[in-house]
């Protein structure tokens, strides 16, 4: 378990510095980015020069980066000026959490409630219902379900704030919109897990000690079933931070997502490699959280060292 | 005997107690003139794609899909040339007009009687002749032709990725399965780190560098999606590999050429398939997506995603704009996803769920 | 004796995909307080079915169950409620799996697998519970149970495994233990020890046992009575010593004609042509009838009632009926000699040059880091032109790597393959490709799914050339067809329309295309049914004759290798324990595997079950001394010691003992 842990954690650093060498070297080729700008003001290039040592050869620069990075320095916002990266992330990370917390427990809940009633009620009207809404939810993009919601719920209705962040009312409809994806998402997952345990043998044999039904399908079914789930929560995280960065912009909510989007309209190269890289950073981290639960959860591998596959 | 076996088909007559005057002597003689081939096939023969195909149609969700698909796309051929305005012939007299639609005009609750969202006639008070059927945006140009035409453009990318994907995932995967071994271990290495990477945020970066268009959507995406179709045709190719089958080919003295174009490629084809049919929709809202946080397409050229984009800036009073773009985008998405569940189940008999 | 459970008019269909289909059909029997009922049927032949339906675990919909009872304790099961059902499973009639690696829960210890049953019936503490699951453990045979409780089920072996399923269905004393197949997942040293297991219980705690099964060995060792199943329906049922030495159903005959038996090394083979029913359309009559060799013509009219043999033996066929006179009877029994002496004509088999030699063949593996698995580690043996040379050993002992190699499909790690006389490696590949062929195991991957049968026979031929015309090819695939005994006619089909036996000849027959001396068949009946392998081996032997052909025949089934084989090798933990002609292997096997392998096999006779001698209950390990093949008697070779060797010419063998 301690290699499989490690060798993870291996494959983690050197993803990340591999994205982070990519945002340097695309950066260096990028016209009006840090690196070669000429609207920096005498005072910003005086800065720049300081801390990424403009005038070194490229690869000193490189080594320098990426010491700035892995120490958090994330450099200097053109917008706001003189403001780092680091605290302009920190200011808008709250929002985006709770937004992404609240949208991924919603999704999941729903999701997996749908996916087990799916199953358990195989081919029936409740099972073909549920998956039209499935197909529904991971179909219809997120920008499109954003903008009905406002268009109807907020505009026509008038039942809920159409835009903003002060208060929770205005998180529903920016977390429905969210969460729309994870559900069905998880609700097409679960349902097939769901029916994959449910035909096995152990499940019979469950039966045949005489178990109550809900009981075996709690014990036995949902259990085993939820294991493989957690693997797919890596790649939904990712669909939930770049769902993000539409959700806040429709919903105008002073998120990070809709600071990255603002910053790709105003050219802030600054703000989008450091979110880039902290979005990067979120997601490997993520992964690897999400491979060690599995290693946990699941005892073949945890008692026997191995990693899946 | 023929002719009683006939009669009696598949009846089944051993619930019914035998009255004892049917029993005749001469039934208890030996059946002698018993067809000696037992075994005849008596269906049609039926090939394993000609399986797969039936299969597809007893699914109603993929044949709607199929359908959709082939509707939508002959209308993104055919749908700009319907009518005589250009895609980006601007008059700012006409702007911003509802949708009119010959004879649905007349049908009430459909909204297409060119009459805005106050229950105004935009038409007679801006005196316009003629029919917008999906009405015109701020610029004066006819939402359908533009809609059809960013149509065009979208599927256009969204195959062209799925295409590029195809062809390297196919190869990746299958020569990492193949051959095995070491080469199989480097390759995996990559992979592994590929899979770690967001691949949206390396596709923002990549635009952000090369500038939207056509190629350089399209190259971004597929920088990253290919990574998929190699991992399934690489577990598909691993699993054939060791099917008796191919073993069998083996120990005939088959050679790498003929394994793979003649065994492996042809028993991996449904995985392939399903794989491209959800590539498809994805890279449509890849598209879609850039357009809307400004790394879309520039304009003249317009594509579902920025018409869609364009709209939200006028939601409020002209939701026309938004509608038909939004419609057809998740139309197309959703044509795909159905399909592409099908095909699964089509396929692949066994995973039916 | 009291009956404890009595069925009647049992039936049971499944509306599926493609239609419905009656996997259960009328189905009567009663099952005696304390015996052991054993059911055995072919595949599909619904005796699975049939058991789960006795508790009530067929998942309706899809299954539907008809009928006028299960009578239980003069209650009708057929009535239950569900929550009445509930009660009754696990605490009054309970079930083991075939396969105990999936009827048990991963993720689940085996403790909390065990007690959830004693806690759905008795309302006892969670550490009463343990304390009676641990008791369970000791008694199925599992050492330090205290401590192997809180493991998980992959941490067992799957004998082991099998043995915790076991006490889980133990876990509140029922009446009733269905077994359905439990002990054919596993190797048949194991096998043995789980039968053992079996009449245990049984002799100490009374337990009513159904056995289902489709090994007739198995049948004669552990059942008191016998219900043969056919199509859905029980064709013949009896005690065991009727069915076994007077069998009266057609089938029930030709099933124990068509297995091989130990003891006796001449008689052929019989095999029951065609394949079961299709039982979306059962036939009218008896389903039998369209495999029968010599069929009434009321056969295929009207099912034959149950008639009295015994006053405990009951079969369903009309020749019981009075009608039947001695003149049909005698006609019969023409039709069926004949048919045996066709096959009787087989003379004596002389040998003739060494066609292959292996030495010291090595193929090991490479596992992940610093993990090297060692398949074949130093074997060694020759095969004569024209003889049979069966390869025996339990699953993962090195048998089919080591018939792998003889093909080429791996380049062996050290050792020496010589084919007339030359190196194999350096041999020209093409040729070797054409000399040398393998049969498969598993008849539905074996053959691609894409291609024609026309394609899948002719590709040797068409990757060596082998035809000058298109017609060529396709005449040359219509008499290979017809030589494996298909129809000419069905080239143009695909393989998912054959039965596993047909699929298993069109296997034959692609090997056969480039006219091969040597043929590897890699474990071709495991896969296959009873009567339908006796089909394969008849061919395979007659192809041998007509032909020629060396061939090298793996299997784990030791009474199948011993029938079809000259000579045999035993091979264990990827090493040769011992090679011998057939008959002095089983006569007078002279390594404690061989011996412990030998004494394991299951033979399909109840009176030698039940007094046969059995060797030494020997649980031999690999020693840390290496013994070298040496030969004790004339041909007849032991992996052995110096001294080993002294021993083993002294003694002739290790003491009989008694069972």
């Amino acid at each position: 378990m301690t290699r499989y842990i490690l060798s993870r954690l291996g494959y983690m650093i050197f993803t990340f510095l591999l994205i982070a060498s990519l945002t340097f070297f695309l950066m260096q080729t990028l016209p009006g980015s840090p690196f070669n700008d000429e609207r920096l003001s005498e005072a910003q290039e005086k800065i720049l020069n300081q801390r990424y040592g403009l005038d070194e050869p490229v690869a000193m620069q490189y080594f320098k980066y990426l010491g700035n990075v892995l120490v958090g320095e994330l450099g200097v916002s053109f917008q706001f000026d003189g403001r780092s990266v680091t605290t302009i992330i920190g200011e808008r990370i709250g929002v985006s959490a709770i937004l992404g917390a609240q949208a991924m427990g919603l999704g999941l809940v729903l999701g997996g409630l749908l996916g087990i009633i799916a199953a358990v009620r195989h081919n029936t009207f409740m099972d073909y219902t549920a998956m039209i809404i499935a197909v529904l939810g991971l179909s219809i993009p997120n920008f499109v379900f954003a903008g009905l919601l406002q268009y109807w719920v907020g505009v026509r209705l008038q039942w809920l704030p159409v835009a903003f962040w002060q208060g929770f009312e205005y998180s529903i409809l920016p977390t429905i919109s969210l969460a729309a994806f994870v559900m069905a998402t998880i609700a097409r997952y679960m349902r097939s897990e769901m029916l994959d345990v449910l035909g096995q043998d152990y499940i019979t044999t469950a039966h045949a000690k005489g178990v109550d039904r809900w009981k075996v399908i709690r014990k036995h079914g949902i259990r085993n079933a939820m294991i493989p789930i957690i693997t797919i929560v890596g790649p939904l995280t990712v669909s939930l931070m770049t769902g993000t960065l539409v959700v806040e912009q429709i919903f105008s909510v002073p998120g990070l997502g809709e600071q990255f989007v603002n910053s790709i309209l105003t050219n802030d190269y600054p703000v989008i490699m450091g979110v880039t890289l902290f979005f990067s950073l979120l997601f490997i981290a993520v992964i690897f959280v999400v491979d060690i639960l599995y290693g946990i959860v699941d005892p073949r591998i945890r008692l026997s060292g191995g990693g899946r596959n | 005997m023929e002719s009683l076996i006939q009669e009696f088909g598949f009846l089944e007559v051993d619930e019914i107690s035998i009255p004892e005057q049917k029993l005749t002597d001469d039934l208890f003689e030996v059946e002698r003139q018993l067809d000696k081939d037992v075994e005849v096939i008596s269906q049609k023969p039926v090939s394993y794609l000609g399986d797969s195909w039936k299969r597809l149609k007893k699914n109603r969700g993929a044949i709607i899909g199929l359908v959709l698909i082939i509707i939508i796309i002959f209308l993104a051929l055919a749908g700009p040339y319907m009518n005589s305005h250009e895609f980006d012939e601007q008059n700012l007299k006409i702007s911003n007009l509802p949708p009119k639609v010959p004879a649905l005009e007349h049908v009430p609750f459909l909204g297409l009687d060119g009459k805005d969202i106050e229950g105004q006639d935009t038409y007679a008070v801006k005196n316009v002749d003629g029919y917008y059927w999906f009405g015109t945006d701020n610029l004066g140009r006819d939402v359908w032709t533009r809609v059809w035409e960013g149509t065009r453009i979208s599927l256009y990318i969204a195959f062209l990725a799925a295409l590029l994907d195809l062809l390297i995932g196919v190869t990746y995967g299958s020569i990492s399965a193949y051959y095995g071994g070491k080469i199989d271990n480097v390759m995996q290495r990559i992979i592994e780190v590929l899979i770690g990477v967001p691949n949206l945020i390396v596709i923002i970066l990549l635009i952000l560098v090369l500038q939207p268009g056509i190629v350089s959507i399209t190259l971004a995406m597929v920088i990253t999606g290919w990574v998929n179709m190699a991992r399934i045709i690489r577990g598909q190719v691993l699993k054939l590999k060791g099917q008796e089958f191919v073993l069998a080919s083996r120990t005939l003295g088959a050679g790498d050429t003929r394994l793979i174009w003649r065994h492996l490629i042809p028993n991996s084809i449904g995985p392939i398939i399903i794989t491209t049919m959800f590539t498809i929709p994805t890279a449509i809202f890849t598209e879609a997506f850039l357009s809307f946080i400004g790394l879309g397409l520039q304009p003249p050229i317009a594509s579902l995603g920025t018409i869609v984009n364009d709209g939200f800036e006028l939601i409020q009073i002209y939701p026309h704009m938004l509608m038909f773009s939004s419609i057809i985008i998740s139309l197309i998405m959703i044509s795909f996803n159905l399909l592409g569940d099908g095909l699964r189940d089509a396929f692949d008999p066994k995973m039916r769920k | 004796m009291d009956k404890i459970l009595s069925v009647k008019n049992l039936s049971v269909s499944f509306d599926t995909y493609a239609g419905v289909v009656q996997a259960v059909r009328n189905v009567s029997f009663d099952l005696d307080k304390g015996e052991t009922l054993a059911i055995v049927g072919e595949s599909g032949s619904g005796k699975s079915v049939m058991s789960k339906s006795l508790m009530g675990l067929i998942p309706q919909p899809p299954g539907k169950i008809d009928g006028e009872y299960i009578q239980y304790k003069n209650e009708n099961i057929l009535s239950f409620s569900k929550g009445k059902l509930r009660k009754l499973r696990g605490s009054e009639i309970s079930i083991v799996f075939q396969d105990p690696m999936t009827s048990l829960n991963p993720t689940m210890t085996v403790k909390n697998q065990i007690i959830e049953g004693i806690l759905t019936h008795n309302r006892i503490s969670k550490k009463k519970a343990v304390a009676r699951a641990i008791e369970l453990l000791g008694l199925v045979g599992i050492h330090e149970p205290e401590k192997r409780i809180n493991q998980y089920p992959h941490q067992f072996s799957g004998g082991m495994q099998q043995r915790v399923v076991i006490a889980m269905a133990l876990a509140c004393d029922p009446e009733i233990l269905i077994a359905d197949e439990p002990t054919t997942a596993l190797d048949v040293t194991v096998q043995a020890q789980v039968i053992d297991l079996f009449k245990k219980i049984q002799k100490e705690r009374g337990t009513s046992i159904v056995f289902i099964t489709h090994d007739l060995g198995v049948v004669a060792n552990i059942a008191d009575r016998v219900a043969v199943m056919y199509a859905g329906k029980i064709v013949e049922i009896g005690k065991v010593e009727e069915i076994f030495y007077n069998p009266s159903h057609p089938y029930t005959k030709g099933l124990l004609k068509a297995m091989p038996n130990l003891r006796d090394s001449n008689s052929r083979l019989m095999s029951i042509p065609g394949s079961p029913p299709n039982l979306m359309h059962p036939p009218a009559g008896d389903a039998f009838a369209l495999r029968n060799k010599a069929p009434l013509k009321i056969d295929f009219l009207y099912h034959p009632p149950m008639f009295k043999v015994t006053d405990t033996h009951e079969a369903a066929t009309w020749l019981l009926h009075e009608k039947v006179g001695q003149e049909v009877e005698n006609e019969i029994e023409d039709i069926l000699l004949t048919e045996e002496e066709e096959k009787e004509s087989v003379d004596q088999k002389v040998l003739g040059n060494k066609l292959l030699e292996v030495t010291d063949l090595k193929q090991h593996f490479n596992a992940g880091q610093n993990n090297e698995v060692r398949a074949v580690d130093g074997v060694s043996f020759e095969i004569y032109e024209g003889e049979t040379f069966g390869l025996v050993g339990e699953s993962g002992c090195g048998k089919s790597t080591t018939g792998r190699n003889l093909v080429n499909l791996y380049e062996a790690t050290g050792g020496e393959i010589y084919f007339k006389g030359e190196r194999l490696a350096k041999k020209n590949k093409v040729e070797l490709h054409k000399q040398i062929q393998m049969i498969f195991q598993d008849p539905y991957s074996s053959l691609n799914p894409r291609w024609t049968v026309a394609d899948i026979i002719a590709e040797g031929m068409d990757i060596h050339g082998l035809y000058k015309s298109e017609k060529e090819r396709r005449k040359k695939v219509e008499d290979l067809l017809e030589t494996v005994g298909l129809n000419p006619e069905h080239a143009t089909r695909y393989p998912h329309e054959f039965s596993g036996g047909q699929r298993q000849r069109i296997g034959i027959a692609r090997a056969l295309a480039v006219e091969p001396e040597f043929i590897v068949a890699d474990e071709p009946i495991s896969a296959l049914d009873v009567s339908i392998q006796a089909q394969v081996i008849n061919l395979l032997n007659k192809l041998q004759k007509e032909q020629g052909l060396t061939y090298l025949f793996i299997a784990h089934d030791l009474s199948m290798v011993k029938h079809i084989s000259d000579r045999v090798g035993v091979m264990y933990q990827g090493r040769m324990v011992e090679i011998a002609p057939s008959d002095e292997l089983y006569e007078n096997p002279l390594h404690p595997y061989t011996q412990s392998l030998l004494g394991a096999i299951p033979v399909p006779d109840p009176n030698s079950e039940k007094t046969r001698k059995k060797f030494k209950d020997v649980t031999w390990e690999k020693t840390g001394v290496e013994g070298e093949m040496r030969e004790v008697f004339p041909d007849h070779f032991v992996s052995c010691t110096e001294e080993e060797l002294e021993m083993y010419r002294k003694k002739g063998a290790f003491e009989l003992v008694d069972s």
